[in-house]
């Protein structure tokens, strides 16, 4: 991409800032910043499995509800981004989540590129049944690591939620459908307060156990910083092989990028992360939500990681969603690379 | 799990020290509006409530090129200096070093540039003038005990340069700590930063100054902030600049953020359990106070979620 300079006039001059600057366009002088950078020496992953959740728990989250022909080419701007795994839909029932109501037509409506995963939510039997008729070749199921928040999410208990789970990994394990598992809560509870690592752990261990390859740490009220996340970190990886643990931060008190880079030097290397941020905070009205696959992806390679994803072409699937739910990005990259 | 625990303990055995800027002396400057001098007596006497320790007050630059610190002698002058607290001003040159002396300042600010481009086209002159001026500054300082901090600005890259050689940070940062400056602030101007970055540019200035002599100025602009000051904590560094609600955005990038913000720092640092001294609470006080008066949404998620839980 070409570089273009254009003048920027400031109306005040600054002993810092100078009354003119020129600036280059994100490709010239952004990205060879990013590339200079290089590990700190710390034993940090080669790689890292960025898992996409903008198209899924991303728009669940937005009160407008989004045509399915833009779910669509949501997903597949995020495939040509490179992304190797895109979380598509939900089958819940319509009645609790309208947004995924066109689970079917967005399972049959995307284009499929080889190698990559469209993993979709199945929170019980009915669910799992309903995904794989539709052609779902991985689903995802949902504990919590906090009792309270079990029942005022899914009406259950954790021991309950986790035996309709069992319903579901036998029944995908003789489908030979992959399953992934979450634990929500991991670092706080909006109910509970302080969660136990110990507890955190248990939930992990009991679905890795049942048969999920991978599961997903989901700090839920964005409330974790590096410290909780190194504590809960080091139980959970007690019982549960690092190399199938991911995390699922949120951004809402700004500590996501600092939870992720602490997790990486903890051995993992699978992150969760929604493009432009998109999936508010429901408990905090208007706070964020979804730490900007944007922001961690330029902090990956920024540390010399590879992720095989193109940050320019995520940044465009990024500005698509966001002009089609009318609203602004929550990913800084974004928003400081479309101003240059 | 890398440095961490010695990190941390090493931080837990200091007093953490978190610089704050109102950055009146180039925050507020950002604001287009200009800010009446009693809301920013009013801004700094309550974060000097919070228990900040160092809270930079405003510049003694020409009123001509910074209008919005015309006020400089009076802000100084009516502040209700907190005996827990210090309040350094900027003093580009004798002239504003003189001022400020005048004006009752008992530690002042120097600003260098690792970039010889972003040195003229700021100051107007390179970066061996600019560090020729501030010699000046910091002899006279020395001779009336005055404490001076040093800081370099693109220290992990600059808006007309592009990437910025460590070595050449280094050899800024070593100048001016050499010159007298008790600390040197490292600053990443355009926020471009990440962890992979800071790690090397840190690595190579910490040949030249010892850990101690250091603080980190963190930009927002790409979200990379509070890892790149995570990854400067892990590396030994215990000196933050920070500035309440985020005020002051990015030049470079009309509209993106800048300075990251003091609650989301502190909300980090206390998660950690390392020590500031710092009321996390009355800092937000102050960042709602700050941004009723400019009529703005902060730019601190914690005080966004701290505002709007149910």
């Amino acid at each position: 991409m070409a570089a273009v300079m254009r003048f920027v006039n400031r109306s005040s001059f600054g002993s810092r800032m100078g009354h003119q600057c020129l600036s280059l366009s994100r490709p010239a002088v952004v990205a060879k910043l990013v590339q200079d950078g290089a590990s700190a020496g710390k034993t940090l992953p080669e790689r890292v499995k960025i898992v996409e959740v903008g198209p899924r728990d991303g728009l669940q989250n937005e009160k407008t509800v989004v045509p399915s022909e833009v779910k669509i080419h949501l997903i597949d701007m995020l495939s040509e981004a490179g992304l190797s795994v895109i979380e598509a839909t939900s089958f819940v029932s319509p009645k609790w989540v309208p947004q995924m109501a066109d689970q079917v037509e967005v399972m049959m409506g995307i284009h499929r590129r080889p190698g990559v995963s469209y993993p979709v939510l199945t929170p019980n039997l009915k669910g799992f049944l309903a995904a794989v008729k539709a052609g779902a070749a991985e689903v995802a199921i949902f504990g919590a690591a906090s009792e309270l928040f079990s029942k005022k999410n899914i009406n259950c208990s954790v021991d309950e939620s986790l035996q309709r789970f069992e319903e579901v990994t036998k029944a995908a394990k003789e489908a030979g459908v992959p399953v992934r598992g979450y634990v929500s809560c991991v670092l706080g509870c909006p109910y509970e307060g302080k969660v136990s690592p110990d507890k955190v752990a248990q939930v992990a261990k009991r679905l890795y156990s049942m048969g999920c390859y991978e599961i997903s740490l989901g700090d839920t009220i964005g409330v974790g910083t590096p410290g909780g996340m190194t504590e809960m970190l080091q139980a959970v990886s007690r019982e549960v092989p690092v190399n199938a643990l991911a995390v699922h931060c949120h951004d809402t008190y700004g500590q996501a990028l600092a939870n992720i880079l602490i997790a990486l030097q903890m051995g993992i290397s699978v992150v969760d992360s929604s493009v432009a941020g998109l999936g508010g905070c429901p408990y905090a009205q208007g706070a964020s939500g979804n730490v900007a696959t944007e922001d961690v992806v330029y902090m990956l390679h920024g540390l010399g990681i590879q992720t095989g994803v193109d940050l320019p072409k995520l940044m465009d699937a990024g500005a698509f969603i966001c002009r089609s739910l009318n609203k602004k990005t929550s990913s800084k990259v974004a928003q400081a690379t479309c101003k240059l | 799990m890398g440095n961490i625990p010695t990190t941390v303990k090493h931080c837990l055995s200091y007093e953490q020290l978190i610089q704050d800027y109102p950055w009146l002396g180039s925050r507020l400057q950002d604001e287009k509006e200009m800010v009446p001098t009693r809301v920013k007596i009013q801004l700094i006497n309550m974060l000097s409530e919070t228990g900040l320790p160092v809270i930079e007050a405003t510049s003694f630059v020409s009123s001509k090129w910074v209008p919005q610190m015309a006020d400089h002698t009076e802000v100084l002058q009516a502040i209700h200096r907190s005996s827990h607290a210090r309040y350094p001003v900027l003093t580009p040159n004798m002239h504003g070093f003189q001022d400020a002396v005048a004006a009752g300042a008992t530690e002042v600010a120097v600003f260098g540039s690792a970039s010889e481009t972003f040195s003229r086209k700021n100051i107007n002159c390179s970066i061996d003038d600019s560090i020729l001026r501030f010699e000046e500054v910091i002899c006279t300082a020395k001779q009336q005990q005055i404490p001076v901090r040093g800081y370099v600005s693109c220290a992990l890259g600059c808006p007309y340069e592009g990437p910025i050689e460590p070595t050449k940070v280094a050899e800024v940062v070593k100048r001016l700590y050499e010159l007298g400056c008790y600390e040197v602030s490292l600053g990443d101007t355009i926020g471009v930063g990440t962890p992979g970055s800071m790690a090397k540019m840190l690595h190579y200035v910490m040949k030249e100054v010892p850990s101690s002599a250091l603080a980190v100025h963190c930009h927002d602009t790409y979200g990379q902030a509070l890892a790149n000051i995570l990854t400067a904590l892990q590396m030994g560094i215990c000196a933050v600049d920070s500035s309440v609600a985020g005020l002051g955005g990015c030049p470079y990038a009309q509209g993106a953020s800048g300075n990251v913000s003091t609650e989301d720092v502190l909300y980090m640092l206390h998660g950690m359990g390392i020590k500031t001294g710092v009321d996390l609470s009355k800092v937000i006080e102050a960042g709602d106070f700050i941004c009723k008066a400019l009529n703005r949404k902060t730019n601190s998620k914690v005080a966004q979620a701290r505002s709007k839980s149910s």
